[in-house]
Order: structure tokens, then C-alpha cells, then sequence
């Protein structure tokens, strides 16, 4: 287990961190609130993280990348977390980018990438159709006809979807809606046949129902359900790392706030009642964090349980995250409630990370299940 | 909880549910099924009281010579479990049920005649005036200062998380009169008309996007000093005392129990992978809430015995608002996404706006933002604690 950072990751934290504080801090996302524009995040800011060479971290040199690993990623992701910055780097780069990169239709794959690492092309993930994560829930058909592939139904929360150049499809080639078997996705251009309508959550960020009647060559195929869960555990690990950082944010905020607030003659933060529970947050928070190290690590190694620690860091993440935004408000009073703080923006963005790509129910279910429990 | 009710009292849970459900207008249903924190508007909340007013069902647990009742503790308990079942629009409680019972308590005469049958008629929409930037938890220490000149009083300083301050006609405050050994001591309750020269009120935007709160400063406010409740210097003891009522004296178990069976409805639409793990968290809240239930009977019991809720109101309050955040925390993980879009203008009476998924989900996340105050405002769930092991436990 890498359990730690080497050289290589510190100093791509390090990058990461003093870019989100300078380039994309909270107060940025303030203002995004307030005027998205059409992609929902900076295209400044975006196009920096390019030159930066996030996109290509986790991509091998033949197409442009460089190969630093997902847990290289996750410091990246971490950071994005910390500062609530809005970017496509877990819709296209890590969602996507895997999609591609993981097929075993090579053509396409080698085709698309380089434009992806240079952000020309930004990918998204068509996958759910209902509001709770369904891996193979899809019922949006696929039929092929000739050497074409018509695809026809609706994919509901498509993070980025309203903005990304080119979407995965995940459709339903035979079976029924929540059978593994006969899934299959699908490259598929904007304009071959893609509605959005644009969905608002509480986080703030771009969402979109695609109503989707393309018709694609065959060779668009990416791959199955093989192909599904390994992207989907990528997009998982990411997530929570990016978790993992918003949780950190808003406990060292509060951390901060409890040395400063004075009530009864004293900093609150002498307070024992306050004083235990933020010391059993902290030791919440670095469990959580072993876990997202360990999933990320897991990926970077191909270990064959890389699922299994996926799901238990996903699961811990989300946990520790939803007691620690709770607490975060909690300990800052009536402040916390505040629009003017940026304590609630955490607990709006934490809600909406937990539920995408799997709650913590579904995580623990699926631990217990891949464990054999 | 399921009580054995006499044919006596099964006519009156029927003539009480007739009631709810020819009294409230389309409109008025509306508002109270679309609630996105404890209060409604304003505008609502009036028009729900007059009904009530005209029924003689507004204040039933005040003496019946100002308008009570007279029910028995299983009428109000029948009462409470239908007004959950009904979902009327929340009356303001700022009047009815804090400043109402305190001057019944420790007003003047004078002051029960003039105030309390405005309070009822909803001429006066009354806001509180407690809490303040460096007095929170720590409300004893509050320094918004009050100068006796003649027979006046003159204000100035400030008061924050003023509910509907912007909508009141008046306020009750506590402020600072005297510095003495014990920051409690010094303190006079006083009450004021909000469009008295200098005042100034700024609204605060919430988590939510709600701006329910505001700020209220005072410049030179001239209050005639017979609008003090108790003595001066010692207003701590009214405060305390309406703080009882604010904290207690509710039911907030039969509203709980509505949500839980809705939740219980809806958890059958959920994957598999979800609903049997939610159905047991759903399981244990259940039989949480219906031990309040009891708690909340036996308090009723202890309010008519003694005449204010006591101390015990804090436990009521730390376990009633933190049930509530248990529930609404398994109403949001339940709808899933749905619960978290963001669409306040598919909430309108009569929006021709459709939700996006089901229309319970719209109030969900607005409610579950706003209700991340309940164990803060009427003082913390810390401050109970400290409240309980203090004045129940003698620590």
C-alpha cells in the first residue's frame, strides 16, 4: 500500500494547491453562482488546468500524456474539492478520458485522446435514467441497424452535459434494465442527435437530461460492462478524493472559527464539548483518507480487490463527509447558516457528491457483496 | 403511539378533522404542504390564524377568559395529531405562543389587556429580539443598551437572526440596562413598534437562498418605559421564562410520524441495493420518534401542573430538532437527486412550472437546509446540554 506521497505526487499537490488558491477560490465560485455562463464552470479557468497538463495525467505518452497515475490525480482532485473549483476534470478527464483509454477499440480511442489531452474535446458519461445510481439500470436502446447503431432514450444528471463536445452512452443492446449483460457504449457527437435541458442542483454545478435519438456508426462502440465498471470505479476514487479535500476545507475552517469565536469569556474552542467532537472528527477524516489513498493506489497497481477498495472509500468518504459538513455548520452557529459563509456551499456540494456514482448505501452494499459477506 | 380513545373523544378527533378539511382553501393547503422551514409567510400564516381565531381553536392551552380552550390533555394531543395529519401553514409563533404566554405570566395588566387580544385578532405580527453578533450561546452577555431618560427608554445597538423581522409590527427584546456582578443581572424585556424612528433592518440570505432572518439596528430608539415586562434589570427572568414556551410546550412527534410514513411509502420505489438498508435506519428513527411522542404527553401533563414547561423543555427541544434532522436527512438521501434540484418556481401556488420528479421532493432539500438550524436557534443543541446537566442534573 502507497499510503503515502512520492515525489512526483507532492509536488503535483503542491502545483494544484497554489493554482485552486490563486485561480479558482471559493470566491470564484461565488461568482459562477451568480453568472455560470453556458459550461458552468470558467473556460479560463478550465483552459489553465489544460496548459497545466491535468488532462493527461493518468494517459500514457503515446497520446500526449503523462503518466503520473490516479493517485497523482487524486491530489489533483483533492485540491479542486478544497477550493470548490468547478472544472470538467472528473466528467471528461477522468470519466471520459478512462472510457476511452480503456477500450479496447484502439482506433478511436487513439484517435480522440490527443484531442482530449489538449482540451479541444471534452467528453461526458451519459449513464443514469433514474435519480439513484443504477450501474446497469440502462434502458435506452440500442439497435443496430446495418453497419449503424440507432440509440434512442434519455439520460438523466449527466455531469458536464450540456457543454461536453462528445458523449459515452451507456444503451441497452439486449436483456432488461438492470442486467449486466447486454450493455453497451457508445462515442456519440453532440450533434448526431443529443438534446440538453439543463438540471440544477444544489451544488451549483452543470447537470443535464439528454434526450438522445442518434444514429452512429458501429465502430463508435467502446466497449461493455467490463468496460463500464472500470471507468466507473476511476470516476468513484476521483470523487472521493475530491471529497476528501471538501471535507478537509470545511474542518479546518471550523478548526480555524472555533480559535477565534469567544463566547462565555472564552475562544469556544475550550470548550470540551466542542473540543471532543472535533478531535473525533479529525480522526474520521484520516481514515477516510487512508481509504481514498489506498483506492487510488489500488487503480495505479491493478490490484484484482481495486473494486472492493473503491466501494470502501467511496462509502467512508461519504460518511465522514456528511457528519463532518453537519458538524461544520453546527460548531459555526448562526453563521454557518449564512449565505455570506462558505460553510454551506460545502454541505450543498457534499450532498450531490454523495449521491454521484453511488451513496453510501450503495457502496457498503457493494462492499459487503464483492466481500462475500 | 396509539391511544384508547373514548366515544367522547373519537367525535371529537371527528369534528376536529371535518374541521381541517373544510377550513383550509386550496390555497392555504397549499402553502402548508409546501413549507420550506417552520415558518409560512406571513401573509399565510394570518390568514390560517383568523380561521382558527374565528373557531376558537387558536390558543387552546391559554386560560379560557383570554381565549383558551379548556381541553382536556388527550383533546390537545387529539388536536395536535390531526393539525400533523392536515398540514395547515405554520401559525407564527413569535406572538402566540412566546410573548402570549409570557405576559400572561409576568405582564402588567395593562399590557395583557392592550397586547393579548391583538396578538389573537393578528393586528400585532410580533418578531424577538435576542440574539445578537457577540451574544449567541452566550445570550446573557448581550449588549445592545438601553438609557433611561424621563419616561423613556433610548436604544441603540443591534440584534441578528431576527425572524420575520421585516415583516413585524413589532418587536420584544432584551437589552442591556445596568452592568452588575452576574451578566444575567442588567438585563429589561422590553417591547417596541419596528416602525420606530431609527430603526434600521437588513435582511441575511441563508444557506437555502431563503432571507427569513435579518439584522435589526437601533440608533437612538425612544421606547416608552411602559412597554417593559418585569422589572428593570430583571428581564433575564422573562426571557428565561418565554424561552421555556419556545423551547417546549410543542408537539413535534406527530409531524415527525407523518414524515416517517411517507418515507416508508416512498422507500418501496427504491433499488434494491438501497431500500433494505434504509427501510432499517427508517426502522430505528420510527421507534425514536415515538418515544418522544410519549415524552412529549408527559410534558403536556408537567406544563399543566406547574404552569410553564420547565427545564425539561430543553431535553424535548435537543431530541425533537435532532429527530427532525435525522428524518429529513433520510428524506434527502431517499429521493436521491431528485430531492436536490434546485426549482423554487415549481413551489408557487398554482406554478404552472412542473417539478422535476415527484412533487414531494420539492420542499425536501429548501426544508433540510433551513431545518440545519433548528439545533442552533432557540438556543444550541450544546447549550441544552449544558441547560439539561446544569438545571435537571444539578452538575
Amino acid at each position: 500500500m502507497a499510503l503515502v506521497l512520492n515525489e512526483d505526487q507532492s509536488f503535483i499537490q503542491a502545483t494544484a494547491a497554489e493554482f485552486c488558491a490563486s485561480k479558482a477560490p471559493t470566491t470564484a465560485f461565488r461568482a459562477l453562482r451568480e453568472n455560470p455562463g453556458p459550461a458552468g464552470y470558467d473556460e479560463g479557468t478550465w483552459q489553465a488546468m489544460v496548459e497545466l497538463g491535468w488532462t493527461g495525467i493518468t494517459l500514457p505518452e503515446a497520446v500526449g500524456g503523462t503518466d503520473f497515475g490516479w493517485q497523482a490525480m487524486g491530489t489533483i482532485l483533492e485540491q479542486t474539492g478544497r477550493h470548490l473549483a468547478a472544472s470538467p476534470l472528473l466528467s471528461s478527464v477522468v470519466l471520459g478520458s478512462s472510457a476511452l483509454a480503456l477500450s479496447s477499440n484502439r482506433a478511436l480511442a487513439d484517435a480522440l485522446l490527443p484531442e482530449v489531452v489538449e482540451g479541444k474535446i471534452r467528453l461526458a458519461l451519459a449513464l443514469e435514467e433514474s435519480p439513484h445510481h443504477q450501474p446497469y439500470g440502462a434502458a435506452l436502446t440500442a439497435t443496430a441497424k446495418g453497419d449503424a447503431v440507432q440509440l434512442k432514450g434519455e439520460k438523466r444528471f449527466v455531469i458536464d452535459g450540456g457543454s461536453a463536445e462528445q458523449i459515452i452512452v451507456v444503451a441497452r443492446e439486449s436483456g432488461a434494465p438492470g442486467d449486466r449483460d447486454g450493455l453497451g457504449l457508445y462515442l456519440v457527437p453532440r450533434e448526431a442527435g443529443i438534446t440538453a435541458t439543463a438540471e440544477k442542483l444544489a451544488d451549483y454545478r452543470a447537470y443535464a437530461r439528454l434526450t438522445i435519438d442518434a444514429t452512429v456508426d458501429a465502430s463508435q462502440r467502446l466497449g461493455d460492462a467490463d468496460l463500464l465498471d472500470a471507468v466507473l470505479d476511476r470516476g468513484r476514487a476521483a470523487l472521493a478524493a475530491e471529497m476528501l479535500g471538501g471535507a478537509q476545507a470545511a474542518f479546518d475552517q471550523t478548526i480555524a472559527y472555533l480559535k477565534e469565536r469567544k463566547q462565555f469569556g472564552q475562544v469556544i474552542g475550550s470548550f470540551q464539548g466542542l473540543k471532543h467532537r472535533a478531535a473525533d472528527l479529525f480522526g474520521e477524516i484520516e481514515l477516510a483518507r487512508s481509504t481514498v489513498l489506498d483506492a487510488l493506489a489500488a487503480l495505479d497497481e491493478g490490484r484484482d480487490d481495486a473494486a472492493l477498495a473503491v466501494s470502501l472509500a467511496k462509502a467512508k468518504v461519504g460518511e465522514v463527509l456528511h457528519a463532518v459538513s453537519c458538524e461544520a455548520l453546527q460548531m459555526h452557529g448562526g453563521i454557518g447558516m449564512t449565505d455570506e459563509f462558505d460553510i454551506g456551499f460545502y454541505m450543498k456540494r457534499a450532498r450531490v457528491q454523495e449521491q454521484l456514482l453511488g451513496n453510501q448505501t450503495f457502496h457498503r452494499s457493494r462492499y459487503a457483496a464483492l466481500a462475500g459477506y | 403511539m396509539k391511544l384508547a380513545f373514548t366515544p367522547e373523544e373519537n367525535a371529537f378527533r371527528d369534528e376536529v378533522r371535518a374541521f381541517f378539511a373544510s377550513a383550509l382553501t386550496p390555497e392555504l393547503a397549499h402553502a402548508g404542504r409546501h413549507m420550506t422551514s417552520v415558518y409560512s409567510s406571513k401573509e399565510h400564516a394570518l390568514a390560517w390564524q383568523k380561521i382558527l381565531y374565528d373557531q376558537g381553536w387558536l390558543v387552546p392551552s391559554w386560560p379560557e377568559e383570554y381565549g383558551g380552550c379548556n381541553w382536556s390533555l388527550t383533546q390537545r394531543y387529539i388536536f395536535a395529531c390531526e393539525r400533523a395529519r392536515a398540514k395547515p401553514p405554520a401559525l407564527s409563533p413569535m406572538g402566540l405562543s412566546m410573548l402570549g404566554p409570557a405576559l400572561l405570566g409576568c405582564g402588567t395588566e395593562a399590557q395583557k389587556q392592550h397586547y393579548l387580544p391583538r396578538i389573537l385578532r393578528g393586528e400585532d405580527y410580533w418578531c424577538q429580539g435576542y440574539s445578537e453578533p457577540q451574544a449567541g450561546s452566550d445570550l446573557a452577555t448581550l449588549q445592545c443598551s438601553a438609557v433611561r431618560d424621563g419616561d423613556h427608554y433610548i436604544l441603540n445597538g443591534t440584534k441578528i437572526w431576527t425572524t420575520h423581522a421585516q415583516y413585524a409590527t413589532h418587536m420584544f427584546c432584551l437589552v442591556r440596562t445596568g452592568t452588575f456582578d452576574r451578566p444575567q443581572k442588567g438585563i429589561t424585556f422590553l417591547l417596541l413598534p419596528m416602525d420606530a424612528e431609527g430603526i434600521t433592518i437588513t435582511p441575511i440570505r441563508f444557506v437555502s437562498g431563503a432571507a427569513t432572518q435579518a439584522q435589526v439596528f437601533f440608533d437612538n430608539v425612544r421606547v416608552d418605559a411602559s412597554q417593559r415586562v418585569g422589572e428593570e434589570n430583571d428581564g433575564w427572568t422573562v426571557a428565561k421564562y418565554l424561552l421555556e414556551f419556545e423551547r417546549g410546550g410543542g408537539a413535534s412527534a406527530p409531524g415527525l410520524l407523518e414524515g416517517v410514513e411517507d418515507l416508508h411509502t416512498f422507500a418501496e420505489s427504491l433499488p434494491e441495493a438501497e431500500r433494505g438498508a434504509l427501510t432499517l435506519r427508517l426502522h430505528a428513527l420510527t421507534s425514536r420518534i415515538e418515544a418522544l411522542e410519549m415524552a412529549e404527553l408527559q410534558a403536556l401533563a408537567e406544563t399543566e401542573r406547574r404552569g410553564s414547561p420547565g427545564p425539561g423543555a430543553s431535553m424535548l427541544k435537543l431530541l425533537g430538532t435532532e429527530l427532525s434532522q435525522a428524518l429529513t436527512e433520510l428524506q434527502v438521501e431517499a429521493l436521491g437527486p431528485y430531492g436536490l434540484v434546485h426549482q423554487p418556481q415549481a413551489l408557487a401556488f398554482e406554478s404552472n412550472v412542473a417539478p422535476v420528479g415527484p412533487a414531494a421532493g420539492l420542499t425536501t432539500v429548501p426544508f433540510y437546509l433551513n431545518n440545519r438550524a433548528a439545533t442552533i436557534y432557540a438556543g444550541s443543541s450544546e447549550v441544552q446540554r449544558n441547560i439539561i446537566s446544569k438545571a435537571v442534573l444539578g452538575l
